[in-house]
């Protein structure tokens, strides 16, 4: 999290803090393992109230900042979240509603609205199932029929599908990428719910047979939709960072908590130097997750040409260490962290959902250097 | 303070951001020498040149010192009343970004402005400040750390180099070990043995003494891969001044604390001029694409991955060093913290060692005369690859520190607290 909160910011963050305390402390996550839908709409709906999926929509379509900067202010909400474990759709939400907020002219306007009321969920269809699984791999086809385009492909894992009433859809068109916003309801479309590590998060894999609908529902140019999509991935990264963040910072000093309090032979586990050299590489692992993170949203709302770069750095680091850092939490507290009765797998579960999301941290690595290389061909 | 210095300090507290990177971009693309591609690879600590070219690498670099202080360039977060330019550390960081691709005075910055100049600059007496921080600015005067010695590195404290009273003076003997360059170097920062009689903390000072003097014998230390960089000094009576003794007498160690947080600040120190995304240590920021390139094997994916998490690793750490040094400065942080930078550089910089080596495969064992500079080394640079998580503090200290003095868990438990220092357990084989 950013060390140089404003006051309106940590008032900001504060807020959400206090409201996710209440509203879903452990033993609401653990009655929610079985919900269909892993969180209340009342629930999401005064979650909106506070903020949630507004910041990244303009102020003319019912959105707003707190500082000037809403993917920065939106940090501060993931970062929470991952804190908690908390539950509701924080990715997805808020990559419509910017999408919408961008490409709108006047069409989709109940819509964002109903989003950023909280009374509306839709969700982005980005990832494929193999072989087409990795990093930016499409096959989705999104073939244009006179005034209509028709859909046919599979998505997943799509998240709260089964919650949204509308899906934008990414998919190809020749060559070219394009983003079709399409009612969740309409003929062709079949959901169909996954298993997942996480508690509350729900994912689905969701079918387009002939899905036919009028042109009008492409957001954005068909076929030129890649610089699009390339941004609605930058913030979903960008979000999802900051909430696996949250989720280490909670696990860590969960886990340090646990060191002072824990006696072995005579004495607490923390003044075992092994535990000790331990956790000065978790707290190191940490404050770097911490610090890229922050620097990659900065380089993505101020549309920084270091912004993919530091973005996959961040997803890349923030992947592989958040989960040494999270498997030796668990190794600290010994047998009762592998059980369902403590909480650091709440957390735990978070992270590793979102490393595996949106690019692993080898995908991202092996990004990084095709980002290098280009940088060094063009020198 | 004078008004005609109040006023300087004015002026340049309101030299905006903006006007300065610009001044200090027309200068830099003016007066230095710019870096050639692939000719800033430094490897590990490598043995790449003879004592002439070291020494004239010296001399160039206390040219360019010169040139930086006389362009309003050197000594940005030092006070004017010192000859620094009494700038914020926002101002550093531009000219340190400006500075990238280009010659810069390295051999100066650390241990000479940082921890030496701070060290200086937090403790010395007015007078001290004055005669030696523009010199040092200036390039005048190349400073090193008297701090180790052969009976132990991390136990810095635990020091046997004695000093003992004669008058106005102090009689120092004894050895200091791992000082880099000592052999071309002008002054020592020296801690001491003041008083054995007491616990080892309260019984330390530190000195400054010029190196070039009869009584200290320098002696170079051969690295395995044939680096004669570091020294060892050997202090036989050793004559200094009471006026050059810095901070109280046996408080030294209030010195020292102060001391060795500016030495694991380093490179986020806002005194030290560096390019931004320099090599914190070892392997730097271009060299590892370079080495794939070179080696051929840019388009294997094991490769690709190696090199990417190269990348990664140094632009976390950037990332990091800036966080760290924002919080420290802010009080966001504790000084402490300063561990977490430095155990996060040694780890990293033996990693990025590691992956290079792998890249390089065979060519790692052995080489010829013709390899690329990308190449060639690659191994030795491999056999050092430690380097980076012992100089400047072992990493395993680092962890002592983060864990106990950031995370306030128990000290580890040392027999040397309460006693005093004469009666303190030493190796068996410690001669001294």
């Amino acid at each position: 999290m950013l060390l140089d909160l404003s006051p309106d910011q940590e008032f900001f963050r504060d807020t959400t803090a206090k409201f996710l305390r209440e509203q879903v402390p452990a033993a609401e996550l653990r009655r929610l393992r079985d919900h269909p839908a892993g969180f209340e709409p009342g629930y999401w709906r005064r979650g909106a109230d506070l903020g949630w999926v507004s910041l990244l929509v303009s102020e003319e379509h019912g959105g707003g900042s707190i500082s000037g900067d809403g993917l920065l202010d939106l940090t501060l909400v993931a970062y929470e979240f991952g804190r908690h474990a908390a539950p509701g759709p924080l990715v997805p939400t808020n990559i419509v509603a910017a999408a919408l907020s961008e490409t709108s002219s006047g069409r989709n306007e109940d819509l964002l609205a109903g989003l950023v009321a909280g009374t509306s969920i839709a969700s982005w269809c980005y990832g494929e199932p193999r072989p087409n699984d990795r990093l930016g791999d499409i096959a989705m086809e999104i073939r244009v029929e006179d005034a209509h385009v028709v859909l046919n492909g599979v998505k997943r894992p799509v998240e709260s599908a089964d919650q949204t009433t509308h899906l934008l859809v990414t998919g190809r068109t020749g060559a070219g990428l394009s983003q079709v916003l399409v009612p969740t309801d309409t003929e062709g479309i079949s959901i169909e719910p996954m298993h997942t590590v996480d508690l509350t998060r729900r994912f689905s894999e969701v079918r387009f047979e002939n899905v036919r609908i009028s042109i009008d529902a492409v957001l954005g140019e068909i076929g030129g939709a890649g610089d699009q999509v390339d941004r609605q991935l930058r913030l979903a990264l960008v979000i999802a960072n900051s909430e696996s963040v949250g989720a280490m910072q909670l696990a860590f000093d969960m886990t340090v908590e646990w060191a002072f309090d824990r006696y072995s032979f005579g004495r607490p586990l923390a003044s075992y130097q092994e535990l000790k050299h331990r956790f000065a590489d978790m707290k190191t692992w940490l404050e770097a997750s911490h610090a890229i993170s922050d620097a990659a949203a900065v380089a993505v709302s101020s549309q920084s040409p270091e912004a993919d770069e530091l973005v996959s750095a961040a997803k890349a680091y923030i992947g592989q260490y958040g989960s040494e850092l999270m498997q030796d939490c668990v190794q600290i507290h010994g047998g009762i962290g592998l059980t369902y009765e403590h909480d650091v797998h709440l957390f735990m579960r978070r992270q590793t959902v979102n490393r595996a999301l949106f690019g692993t941290p080898a995908e991202h690595r092996v990004r990084i250097t095709a980002i290098i290389e280009q940088g060094a061909d063009a020198a | 303070m004078t008004i005609d210095e109040t006023t300087h300090e004015l002026l340049d507290e309101h030299e905006d951001l903006e006007s300065f990177r610009q001044r200090a971009r027309t200068w830099i693309r003016a007066n230095l020498r710019v870096v050639e591609p692939g000719k800033s690879r430094e490897g590990v600590l490598r043995n790449d040149r003879n004592d002439e070219e070291e020494l004239a690498g010296v001399a160039r670099e206390r040219e360019v010192q010169r040139m930086l202080f006389d362009a309003g360039l050197a000594g940005i977060c030092f006070p004017t009343a010192y000859g620094g330019r009494g700038l914020s550390p926002a101002h550093q960081e531009a000219l340190n970004e400006e500075l990238v691709g280009y010659e810069y005075p390295a051999r100066l910055q650390a241990p000479t402005i940082a921890p030496c100049a701070a060290v200086l600059l937090d403790f010395g007496t007015e007078e001290q400040k004055l005669r030696h921080i523009p010199a040092i600015l200036k390039g005048e005067e190349l400073w090193m750390q008297f701090l180790s010695e052969p009976s132990g590195g991390s136990d810095v404290a635990g020091a046997l180099a004695t000093a003992v009273r004669d008058g106005d003076e102090w009689v120092l003997n004894g050895s200091k070990v791992w000082t880099t360059g000592a052999w071309w170097s002008d002054w020592g920062l020296c801690l001491a043995r003041t008083n054995w009689d007491v616990p080892k903390h309260r019984g330390l000072s530190v000195f400054m003494l010029p190196i070039h003097q009869p009584n200290i014998e320098v002696h170079r230390i051969e690295m395995l891969n044939g680096s004669k960089e570091f020294c060892q000094e050997f202090m036989t009576d050793v004559r200094v001044p009471d006026t050059d003794r810095i901070g109280d007498v046996d408080d030294g160690w209030t010195v020292g604390i102060r001391w060795m947080f500016h030495e694991r600040m380093l490179h986020n120190s806002s005194y030290v001029t560096i390019p931004s995304g320099d090599a914190h240590a070892g392997i730097g920021n271009e060299s590892v694409l370079q080495t794939a390139r070179a080696s051929g094997h840019l388009d294997d994916p094991r490769v690709r991955d190696l090199v990417g998490e190269a990348r990664m690793l140094n632009r976390v750490g950037e990332e990091l060093h800036r966080r760290v040094a924002q919080g420290v400065v802010s009080g966001a942080m504790s000084d402490q913290s300063a561990a977490v930078g430095r155990l996060f550089s040694g780890v990293t910089s033996a990693r990025t060692t590691s992956i290079v080596f792998e890249i390089v495969g065979a060519d790692g064992a052995a080489w010829t005369d013709g390899d690329d500079g990308a190449i060639a080394e690659i191994g030795n640079d491999f056999l050092m690859r430690q380097v980076s998580c012992i100089g400047g503090g072992t990493t395993e200290m680092a962890r002592n520190v983060i864990s106990e003095r950031v995370l306030g868990m128990p000290r580890e438990r040392t027999l040397d607290r309460e006693v005093a220092f004469r009666d303190v357990p030493r190796s068996p084989s410690s001669a001294s």
